[in-house]
């Protein structure tokens, strides 16, 4: 299965290239290691046969497109106007929430829809490397070979094979949306939404501890963070010029790896993707230190749709929630309200 | 100084005995599935996987963050921005399982920072007992750099796994002072085959040439315009998990942070995948792109610390082409490299 779209996305990107309908294509090639795949560029149809897909492309390629498009235009100062006539064009791959963060890039403006020729494939998961490492009990993997439902995984004395779905990420095995929104070219075919009665469960199990217990939890999950900002620059979500953690004035948050400041950053972090991010998984699956930080933007995710009934990138046409103020939106929540006596 | 043996069951009791004086820190498991630096709590010692633990032991050396010194903050106060020594609790410390490729780095950094009050005090106190590589992942490549899976560089007790038993070296003064107890006999015969043996074998992969001469040879801005910076740098995302895994990087930031009048000036890491670690006050920044970024990064460690140290800053650990999430791969940048 994989070599067939392999095989499709080389000669869709070379087909653009060669027509000139695209000046560049986004998609994946080979990584160096068994289970890691490297976001690659092609600029002209040689490139294009370096295109690969697998199980393990698992950093959202939206991250790359709107300074992948900037690139590509005349150099000009700031605040200048773009030149007139069309600007040239990329190709890009898009799975479901690769393309629900290209819709609320469009709804943010940071792209131009009719400058992405968005070529969809509906995602079967991506494997975590995480769980398939301890799938093999952490014993160093040095091939993968992978078939449709299955992984035979290799390394020093071993061979295994592996049930595909059991390391699929945890946001992809919570997926509803596996099919790519807008597109303007199908791999395959559509496989419709997925019903998954209990895609909250991981939040639930957190909120249904004591505020203590919680607090508890996530310092523990924080508490290796290193602060290399991998989940930051892995989301598509994080375009701010300078990110709050980068101001010096005012400074927002320490710089060393105090746990207040660690904290800080985590959660301002998720608050700024609320409403807005499509649980791609990116932040977590770059980690190198294994922290679920992921769980922390669901939990804002479950909030947003449970307040607003709202889910981000379904629509580019629908109002974003939190940027949109409407007579009857939810206020239980703000806490004068809870002071006043208000609380339902 | 003779080889000695330790029966690994007696190595706790070893260690034991010596916690009164030295904090023991040692790769142990975390519940992430991975090994880490963790001060030692008494338990098993040897459940360590072949390799490198997840963090280097630059920390205990260049720690995050480095108080420098600390201050009254009150203006008021009659003591107000005098500066003070901080108070520094930790005792001498023993790391316990470091590897060939981590102990090397401490000589590295050494270099640049070799007056640096701060630094060198760490490693007068701290004590390296290092276990030889029979074998390393296949992310490792020492030897490229100029190391050795069994290189002894900057330990100070160096051990072999025997299986039952380690075979140790005693390599410094440091060394002498932990070895000095009841515990340790002399090998046997066979031991000593055996731990020759281990040397031998131990395998790495090898390039063949003499890295950092080849690149000392070339001239730098021929390989600062080598055609491939772009193509490595497309995918970087410019995090610093590379920068911070890494043993040999060590550049580092400087802030004053203050607290209910308490003050403190801190060093704390940085890393050049950032933009902001060369954003001048004028807003110009002279690495502004991530092509220029993702070339400091690898020049430095493979042209300029060279050029004016000798070695190159890697030690061929492979944390970097681990854990880089694009897949970022050094050993491919060396080679391009030594090839133009």
């Amino acid at each position: 299965m994989n070599e067939r779209i392999t095989q499709e996305i080389q000669s869709i990107a070379a087909s653009m290239l060669e027509s000139g309908q695209v000046a560049a294509f986004l998609g994946y090639s080979q990584g160096t290691l068994p289970g890691t795949m490297q976001p690659f560029v092609a600029r002209d149809v040689e490139d294009a046969k370096k295109f690969s897909w697998n199980s393990f492309c698992v950093i959202n390629l939206a991250n790359y497109l709107p300074a992948l498009l900037r690139s590509l235009e005349p150099p000009r100062r700031r605040g200048e106007p773009p030149p007139e006539g069309p600007l040239p064009k990329v190709g890009v791959l898009a799975t479901g929430c690769w393309s629900r963060n290209m819709v609320v890039q469009i709804q943010e403006n940071q792209i131009e829809r009719q400058r992405a020729v968005i070529v969809g494939i509906s995602s079967r998961g991506m494997v975590s490397r995480r769980k398939l490492e301890a799938a093999v009990g952490y014993r160093e993997i040095t091939h993968i070979e992978e078939q449709d439902n299955s992984l035979l995984v290799r390394g020093d004395g071993f061979e295994e094979t592996i049930n595909r779905w059991d390391v699929v990420r945890d946001n992809c095995q919570t997926c509803v949306h596996p099919d790519p929104v807008i597109y303007d070219k199908l791999i395959g075919s559509l496989s419709g939404d997925r019903k998954i009665p209990d895609r909250f469960r991981q939040v639930e199990e957190i909120e249904a501890l004591s505020v203590d217990d919680r607090w508890q939890w996530f310092q523990n999950e924080i508490s290796s963070c290193i602060r290399c900002y991998a989940c930051r620059n892995a989301c598509p979500l994080c375009y701010c010029p300078t990110c709050f953690v980068d101001d010096s004035r005012p400074q927002w948050v320490g710089k060393s790896i105090d746990p207040v400041d660690t904290a800080l950053f985590h959660i301002l972090r998720a608050y700024h993707c609320a409403g807005r991010c499509t649980d791609c998984g990116s932040c977590e699956s770059v980690c190198p230190m294994g922290i679920r930080m992921r769980l922390f933007t669901k939990k804002l995710q479950k909030d947003v749709l449970e307040l607003y009934g709202f889910e981000p990138g379904l629509d580019p046409d629908a109002p974003l929630p939190l940027s949109t103020y409407k007579m009857d939106d939810p206020e239980e929540f703000i806490l004068t309200h809870i002071k006043k006596g208000d609380k339902k | 100084m003779k080889p000695l043996v330790l029966e690994k069951e007696q190595a706790g009791h070893w260690l034991k005995g010596l916690c009164n004086n030295f904090d023991i820190f040692a790769p142990l498991p975390t519940d992430k599935g991975y090994s880490d630096w963790q001060k030692w709590d008494g338990g098993d010692l040897f459940d360590v996987a072949k390799g490198v633990p997840k963090s280097s032991i630059k920390t205990f050396f260049f720690p995050q963050p480095e108080v420098l010194f600390q201050f009254n903050a009150r203006a008021s106060a009659p003591d107000a921005f005098r500066l003070r020594e901080p108070k520094c609790q930790d005792k001498p410390r023993i790391l316990f399982g470091v590897r060939p490729c981590d102990a090397r780095s401490v000589v590295l950094n050494s270099m640049p920072y070799e007056e640096d009050p701060y630094f060198q005090k760490r490693i007068q106190e701290t004590f390296i007992v290092g276990f030889l590589c029979r074998e390393g992942c296949s992310t490792c490549f020492c030897k490229w750099t100029g190391g050795s899976p069994t290189g002894t560089e900057g330990m100070d007790v160096a051990a072999i796994d025997l299986g039952q038993v380690l075979y140790v070296e005693i390599l410094s003064d440091k060394g002498k002072r932990l070895v000095g107890n009841g515990f340790f006999r002399s090998p046997t015969k066979d031991e000593e085959t055996e731990a020759k043996d281990f040397v031998e074998k131990a395998k790495g992969q090898a390039l063949d040439q003499d890295v950092a001469s080849i690149l000392r040879s070339k001239g730098l801005m021929h390989l600062y315009d080598a055609p491939f910076w772009n193509s490595v740098s497309e995918p970087c995302i410019n995090c610093g998990t590379c920068t911070f895994l890494c043993p040999t990087c060590y550049c580092f930031d400087i802030q004053d942070e203050t607290l209910r009048g308490k003050g403190r000036r801190i060093r704390y890491w940085d890393s050049c995948m950032f933009p902001l670690f060369t954003q001048h006050a004028s807003g110009h920044n002279p690495r502004g792109d991530k092509l220029k970024r993702v070339r400091n990064r690898f020049m430095h460690k493979l042209k300029y610390f060279p050029d004016r140290f000798g070695p190159i800053s890697c030690v061929g650990c492979g944390r970097c082409v681990r854990d880089c999430p694009v897949n970022i791969d050094i050993r491919q940048v060396l080679r391009s490299l030594l090839e133009i």
